[in-house]
């Protein structure tokens, strides 16, 4: 396949790895931010192919497990309404709220449906003005562009019934945080290629400068990922630090102006609790005053929702990269994706998740 | 942490796979289907011939000996490319008996109609079965009909059931599964579902992907004939390879290995699923199996099952090992990783 293949070539890929390890003098941690990222290393056993003094520690970048539980309540309690269409992106549907899931909630007669694009929902809006339509927009700043896009088609089209459930996240202030964090072990970061694509690179190297610490914005395929590692590694051993694009073909520095425009044109920056890290000031995005009448959470009067999340799960350690899934005394044993005690075991591109499903037999070894 | 001081509050996200209703995933091929079977089925009917956990029962009548399975089919869309309703219903229970090693020979079809349905399309389907049956050669000689109110089924429900006769004395089936065998795909992966899955969602791709439904019965008496050491066979359909063997392989408790370079999937089923974040091993299927045979005879299997159009991709993915019982895939970069059982459904990634 075009595009793919010469970035899962093998030989490729041993060669990036040979230099990484001739690189490599002393041990350095690594994290990737990107859920995409944690599982093309699983899927392909990059960690493996990476000398051993290399930690990569995966980050929070996965929406589905950053999603707070009280949103998730909130998408429940709005899907249950006989009114409600509730469009979302497939693997929110099988995350764990406080007390159920959606799929539950479709089983017990909720019209959840699963969208590939959120312009779906501003069809499935159009062709039903007899009732309420509400897409659950998550993400980073991947998908905000998207979803700020409907928003204002919905508003071209005077849509009376289609509304928003919000809980974007930003990437920067979350590795800002982390940094932050006396706990913080992470020396070099791997920048998930697709935000970099919308955002720029100017942010980070404005991290990258504060923290001093090395930041590579790097693509998803194996030999994207070796490059980014590669790139990190160099800077880390030479003592040269700044924020670099090892995902020319797909970011250029200034980003994508007109895509950053539609979400300034629908968003605000809020503070945001991310699940498993706590709330982490000016790192998400809600709906601007002026589309303030498409926010589902008071037109459906489910703001006033609460819920914490489960003693049980270390979820924030793994996302700050403090410890591996496997360290986890639940892994594997009470937390499955079957039945998952945290959101990092329900996203495919959660850490947990990945590590069950290329790693199940980690614990033993 | 202390996990032992303080009982998880009603706030955590706890265990919820005890649903108390039937959710689509429990349809999905994936382990929470298997649960279903195992604590509402298996329990209930549990008997020697259903405690195989085959594609079909093979039963001993007098001398001889048949092989006897049944399927319900509720597509969505009805219509597909490469098939529809009808051939599926015909194709996917012809290939249950053809996993028995038998040669299918009588089908049942029960139809539940939905009020309102055109008759032209109820025609449509009734057409592709008769077409089907004639093409794997089957014949149709029983049925039922319903009709429920309007909202009470999605157009129209098939259910078949068939018989086919086993003409040799050997057991097929995973309990047969020996350590060094060869394990055969015979073909590539993920037609059917990326078909039904592009035609569903609307997606547009720039080639049709069209589904490989096709019968299995003539490539697997082939093989019989041929005299190959045949041990186990298995339809890929929901859950894909990937669950198939990890199936097979807890039924043998024997471990299997595979090579990702070696599993071929076409370009445009790749490409959908890049794009739906879908993994192709875990893919529905209805025209491909796994066969498990003696590895002195893989070479000859291979042959065989090529001489079939619809087994002209088959080859050598991998072998059966006793030194784990799990499913290892050397990936394309020479990296294993092991493959487990999907939950439920494969659900499209957020990007």
């Amino acid at each position: 396949m075009k595009y793919l293949d010469e970035y899962r070539d093998a030989e490729t890929a041993r060669r990036l790895a040979a230099e990484i390890k001739r690189s490599v003098t002393r041990p350095w941690q690594i994290m990737e931010i990107c859920g995409g990222q944690t599982h093309s290393i699983m899927r392909f056993g990059l960690d493996q192919l990476l000398p051993e003094s290399l930690t990569l520690i995966h980050g929070p970048g996965c929406p589905v497990c950053v999603t707070p539980i009280e949103i998730l309540d909130k998408a429940m309690a709005i899907a249950a309404r006989p009114e409600a269409i509730l469009c979302s992106f497939g693997d929110m549907l099988r995350v764990p709220g406080s007390k159920s899931d959606l799929l539950s909630v479709k089983a017990a007669g909720g019209d959840v449906r699963i969208v590939y694009s959120p312009l779906d929902a501003v069809r499935l809006a159009r062709e039903h003005p007899e009732r309420e339509v509400v897409f659950f927009a998550v993400g980073f700043e991947t998908t905000a562009p998207a979803n700020a896009m409907a928003a204002l088609q919905a508003e071209r089209e005077k849509l009376q019934n289609f509304s928003l459930l919000v809980s974007h996240v930003l990437v920067p202030p979350a590795i800002s945080a982390l940094l932050s964090s006396p706990d913080c072990r992470v020396q070099g970061f791997l920048a998930a290629g697709h935000v970099c694509a919308i955002m720029g690179m100017r942010e980070y190297e404005e991290l990258a400068s504060k923290f001093q610490v090395p930041i590579v914005a790097t693509g998803f395929e194996p030999v994207d990922i070796l490059r980014g590692v590669l790139d990190c590694v160099r800077q880390l051993e030479a003592g040269q630090i700044r924020a670099t694009n090892q995902y020319s073909r797909c970011v250029r520095a200034d980003g994508n102006a007109p895509a950053r425009r539609a979400m300034e044109d629908v968003f605000e920056v809020c503070d945001r609790t991310w699940r498993g890290l706590g709330e982490i000031p000016s790192s998400g995005l809600k709906l601007n005053a002026r589309f303030a009448g498409m926010d589902a959470e008071k037109r459906f009067a489910v703001d006033h929702l609460k819920a914490s999340e489960s003693e049980l799960c270390i979820s924030g350690e793994i996302l700050m990269g403090l410890r591996k899934p496997h360290e986890c005394p639940a892994f594997g044993v009470e937390c499955t994706p079957d039945k998952p005690l945290g959101a990092p075991m329900v996203s495919t591109e959660g850490a947990c998740a990945a590590y069950f499903r290329y790693r199940r037999n980690k614990r033993s070894a | 942490m202390d996990h032992t001081s303080k009982p998880p509050e009603m706030a955590c996200p706890l265990p919820i796979s005890d649903y108390p209703h039937v959710l689509m995933a429990h349809g999905g091929g994936g382990r929470l289907m298997h649960q279903l079977l195992s604590k509402v089925f298996y329990s209930a009917f549990a008997n020697p011939l259903l405690d195989n956990h085959h594609d079909g029962a093979a039963l001993q009548i007098g001398d001889g000996k048949i092989a006897f399975t049944t399927d319900g089919y509720v597509v969505q869309p009805m219509f597909f490319p490469g098939g529809d309703l009808g051939t599926l219903a015909v194709y996917g229970t012809v290939n249950d008996l053809a996993m028995c090693g038998a040669r299918p020979a009588w089908l049942s079809a029960g139809f539940i109609l939905e009020e309102g349905l055109p008759v032209e399309t109820l025609t449509r389907v009734v057409e592709s079965m008769r077409q089907a049956a004639q093409i794997a050669k089957v014949v149709i000689v029983t049925g039922d009909t319903k009709v429920v109110e309007r909202g009470k089924c999605d157009g129209v429900f098939v259910t078949t059931a068939g018989v086919g006769v086993i003409e040799h004395g050997r057991t097929i089936g995973p309990t047969m599964i020996q350590p060094g065998d060869a394990v055969i795909l015979s073909g590539d992966l993920g037609r059917h579902g990326m078909a039904i899955m592009a035609q569903r969602e609307g997606l547009e791709f720039d080639t049709t992907i069209e589904s490989d439904c096709a019968p299995l019965g003539e490539p697997v008496q082939a093989l019989l004939e041929a005299g190959v050491d045949v041990h186990c066979l298995r339809d890929l359909t929901r859950g894909g390879l990937c669950s198939a063997l990890v199936e097979l392989s807890g039924q043998a408790q024997l471990g299997v290995r595979i090579e990702e370079r070696k599993i071929p999937v076409d370009e445009n089923v790749a490409s959908a699923c890049e794009l739906l974040g879908l993994d192709p091993l875990y893919v529905a299927n209805e025209g491909r199996m796994v066969a498990i045979v003696a590895a002195e005879h893989a070479d000859r299997a291979v042959q065989t099952l090529q001489r079939f159009e619809v087994c002209a991709g088959s080859r050598i993915i991998g072998e059966i090992v006793k030194d784990h019982q799990d499913v290892i895939l050397n990936g394309v970069l020479g990296v294993d990783r092991v493959l487990d059982m999907l939950s439920g459904e494969q659900l499209p990634r957020i990007c």
